[in-house]
């Protein structure tokens, strides 16, 4: 694979879970970090399993009921870094960065229920605060090219387009200066 | 029926690859296999050609293996036309950490411009 490319110029700063709002329909949305609960886990599980099959991309989220909790399996544990947008009990959204080398790659989902209230938008910035305070540097995507309401969501949140060519955009964007030589003689002065 | 598998070294390719073999040696399928030149792929061309080698050997089947010089996309659908294959046969694309497939471009050249069916093995 060809090295990806990010923006020189650090993002953010994003805001940090837990968050509360009210979105656009009016409802009470809370975002948290994803806790490690069966409850938790279960919530999302259910919101997969309803989800709207022509609103998947790129295969995700899977199709059967065992195949998303296979999924979940996967991008919930290890060093995955997850968040959910809670509303009335049920989850309406969730975002989540799933390690890749040195990088990080993030998908986001909404639920149908949820969409064009605004939920979206605070979920991934609420996500990115998470990865900035875990200390996570760089972070790639792919969105399906005619998903213009996605692609203008990542644009304005700060991603830079890093690859064109494919049916699918890839996009980068920068959470946390890697450590410099002025960190490493600040850290030997201290 | 006469088949094109192309190989360029990603995992989906060696599945492909794979998968084909196993299809003609059951189908009595009339198989080439063109090992080209991926960019994207850091497996080595001569370990390819003896790996697709010794996958038609395993199968029992004859079929020729052939290494390919150029522009992947374009000397697959070049071939594919000129000596009247009737399918091509790729690698299905690649899985990100995520699970989010993304198809590579030479698959996507090839779909795109082939007047023959193409499969992409998953």
């Amino acid at each position: 694979m060809n090295e990806r490319r990010y923006p020189d110029e650090t993002a953010g700063p994003f805001p940090a879970p837990p968050i509360e709002f009210t979105d656009r329909e009016g409802r009470a949305v809370e975002i948290r970090q994803f806790d490690g609960s069966v409850e938790s886990t279960e919530a999302l599980a259910e919101m997969y399993i309803e989800f709207d099959p022509s609103d998947r991309a790129q295969g995700i989220p899977p199709g059967t009921e065992s195949r998303v909790r296979e999924w979940l399996d996967d991008i919930l544990g290890g060093d995955c870094l997850n968040v959910i947008a809670w509303c009335d009990g049920e989850a309406a959204g969730h975002a989540t960065l799933v390690p890749d080398g040195d990088a990080f790659e993030l998908a986001i989902f909404v639920h149908q229920t949820y969409q064009r209230a605004g939920i979206g938008t605070r979920l991934i910035r609420g996500l990115l605060g998470y990865g900035q305070c875990e200390g996570v540097e760089t972070v790639w995507l792919t969105v399906e090219r005619w998903n213009r309401a996605a692609v203008s969501l990542y644009e304005k949140i700060g991603f830079e387009t890093s690859n064109a060519e494919s049916f699918e955009l890839e996009m980068g964007l920068r959470l946390n200066e890697p450590p410099g030589d002025d960190d490493i003689e600040s850290a030997a002065d201290g | 029926m006469k088949v094109l598998c192309g190989i360029g070294g990603s995992d989906d390719s060696v599945r492909a690859l794979e998968r084909t073999v196993e299809r003609a040696a059951a189908a009595g399928d009339n198989l080439t296999v063109a090992v080209v030149e991926n960019p994207d792929s850091s497996t080595d061309v001569d370990a390819l050609v003896e790996r697709a080698d010794d996958a038609v050997d395993g199968a029992g089947i004859d079929a020729e293996v052939r290494r390919v010089e150029g522009d992947p996309g374009t000397r697959i659908i070049e071939i594919a036309e000129r000596e009247a294959f009737e399918e091509v046969v790729l690698g299905g694309g690649h899985t990100s950490p995520m699970g989010k497939i993304t198809i590579g471009p030479i698959a996507e050249f090839v779909l795109l411009n082939a007047k023959t069916t193409v499969t992409l093995v998953r």
